[in-house]
């Protein structure tokens, strides 16, 4: 199964060697892409002006904020359930990952809101339960650096994440729940979208582009990871072997 | 005297950086309050905004307390308090820089989250502006009352709530300072300097009284 | 292009987002570079994850060993 050819690290690494050099120049591409038609083909909206701009990130970033949880869900599945050998490893690296973009999201979402609704931010639903959301992956940083010994802490950060997965429908359907100030769904709904394909596909665009970084870089972290993990025990290794330190003298019998 | 005191900051710095979280829980924490506050009094943002200043000094008392175990606890756990004690050191000066670098890792950063926290209470520029400013001059006072607290409950092992539980009662005086500058600021009548100078007075004192204290409390508890 | 009346909202939107991304490239590449040099350090001090490699000549002194 796939699954299991990523168990080994070394495989591991080697694989996400040859895969690095792809993945960077199609996320490269796809933000080039996104990027231009953001600003030069996508039409000013006829309420909202050019602010809707803010739009193309605020929106990708928000659903990659989630993306990025589901994954630390899974990966914490792993660990508990299946014990693969890097879920744990994966679940670290997406956490700081998954509190930039959500820190991203709740940023453009603020400087969207001041000039479209008057403030800079208002306690609804959406917005609320994506900062709980935000204070979690905080959280989980935390709980990961405060714990020495990677597995344990694994094993623990498991566990709150799987708790915390609750947040994850709350957020996505607190527009709809509670009708407050934050736009109701309009892109994933039972019905399909609702906005005009001018700016439904470079939203797509943007958001592809932010998946694929968002790969990119987890994968680069995990990399980076396993040599820390290979770090610990090399320095676990080289201190239990050591030989103590001789005195500079030499010891006289007692007379 | 400064060649044993940089040393002494820099490696209190060093430990409360790297140990366990430092800064960051204590901000995150502060995060936590101020976002838990708005669910139990409600979203309205006016109410948020007159309230804000004291919420904002509420959590950064509660973020400071939760991090003043953290003073002398290490160090008597693993014996550099005894070391330190019996260095023949002035004691007070001792606790003097470990308080001021404790401020600088944990409550120089509440300090820096205010104003991104009052955004989220719906404060006014010059509100955010002076609330942090109170904090700026007021925390050091918390940490130095928070020693006080820290060194009589060091030798217990759960001496924690029974800390906050001290110190509550003589950080009061800080925390009524704080908001009513803060508060002036934002209102007319009160000139902001009044209550502002009286805190920075209660900062100066708490820097004699906080040390001496501390210091016969550590020594009453190695004994 | 005219940007419209809000136009430092919408700038400070992207920069913003561009200084997050970057600030996560950059961590990840100097946190790589960090973890090679160290590896690097330790295999030249002659610690390795080979049992064998670690069996070093014995200096004279035996006395405080075993």
């Amino acid at each position: 199964m796939g699954i299991l050819n990523f168990a080994n690290p070394t495989r591991f690494m080697k694989l996400v060697q040859l895969a690095l050099p792809w993945l960077v120049g199609l996320c490269a591409i796809t933000f080039a892409v996104g990027l231009y038609m953001s600003f030069f083909r996508a039409p000013e909206d006829y309420q909202q002006g050019n602010t809707v701009r803010i739009m193309f990130i605020h929106v990708p970033a928000a659903w990659l904020a989630m993306m990025c949880y589901s994954v630390m869900a899974l990966s914490s599945l792993g660990t508990l359930v299946w014990k693969h050998p890097l879920a744990d490893v994966s679940a670290k690296c997406a956490a700081p990952i998954g509190a930039a973009f959500t820190f991203i999201a709740l940023v453009t979402g603020s400087l969207w809101g001041k000039p479209m609704w008057g403030t800079y931010w208002v306690w609804d639903a959406r917005l609320t339960s994506v900062l709980i959301l935000f204070i979690m992956y905080l959280g989980l940083m935390v709980l990961w650096r405060t714990m020495e010994d990677p597995i344990k802490a694994g094993k623990a950060a498991a566990i709150l994440t799987l708790v915390g997965t609750l947040n994850l429908p709350i957020v996505k359907f607190s527009v709809d729940w509670w009708n407050t100030l934050h736009q109701p769904a309009s892109v994933v709904r039972m019905d399909g979208p609702t906005i005009h394909p001018d700016i439904l596909i470079p939203l797509l665009v943007m958001a592809a582009a932010f998946t694929l970084l968002f790969f990119t870089l987890h994968l680069m972290a995990m990399q980076n990871e396993i040599l820390r993990r290979r770090v610990r025990s090399l320095r676990l290794r080289a201190a239990s072997t050591a030989r103590p330190a001789r005195p500079s003298s030499t010891i006289q019998p007692a007379e | 005297m400064t060649g044993w005191a940089i040393p002494l900051f820099q490696r209190e710095l060093r430990l409360a950086v790297r140990v366990g979280g430092g800064a960051f829980v204590g901000v995150l924490f502060f995060l936590a309050v101020v976002s838990v506050i708005p669910f139990g009094v409600g979203p309205d943002l006016h109410l948020l905004a007159r309230i804000g200043p004291a919420i904002l000094w509420i959590g950064a008392l509660l973020a400071t307390l939760l991090g003043l175990d953290r003073l002398f606890q290490a160090d008597r756990d693993d014996g550099s308090l005894d070391l330190i004690l019996m260095a023949g050191r002035p004691l007070e000066l001792v606790v003097l820089i470990k308080c001021f670098a404790h401020w600088v890792a944990t409550g120089l950063p509440l300090v820096a989250s205010a104003p991104v926290l009052a955004i989220f209470l719906n404060l006014e520029p010059n509100a955010m502006g002076a609330v942090t400013l109170t904090l700026l001059v007021g925390t050091p006072a918390l940490t130095l009352i928070g020693a006080i607290g820290a060194s009589l409950t060091v030798t217990l092992r759960r001496g924690g709530l029974l800390l906050a539980v001290l110190v509550i009662p003589l950080a009061i005086p800080v925390l009524i300072f704080g908001v009513s500058a803060a508060d002036a600021a934002i209102h007319d009548p009160v000139p902001f300097l009044t209550p502002f100078l009286i805190l920075c007075a209660l900062t100066l004192i708490t820097g004699v009284i906080g040390p001496i204290a501390s210091a016969a409390a550590l020594r009453f508890s190695s004994n | 292009m005219d940007l419209g009346p809000h136009s430092d909202f919408i700038i400070s939107s992207y920069a913003i987002c561009f200084a997050v991304v970057l600030g996560l490239i950059l961590w990840v590449r100097m946190d790589r570079a960090k973890l090679e040099a160290t590896l690097k350090e330790l295999a030249a001090r002659g610690v390795s994850r080979n049992r064998s490699a670690e069996q070093k000549p014995e200096a004279s002194g035996q006395a405080l060993n075993d």
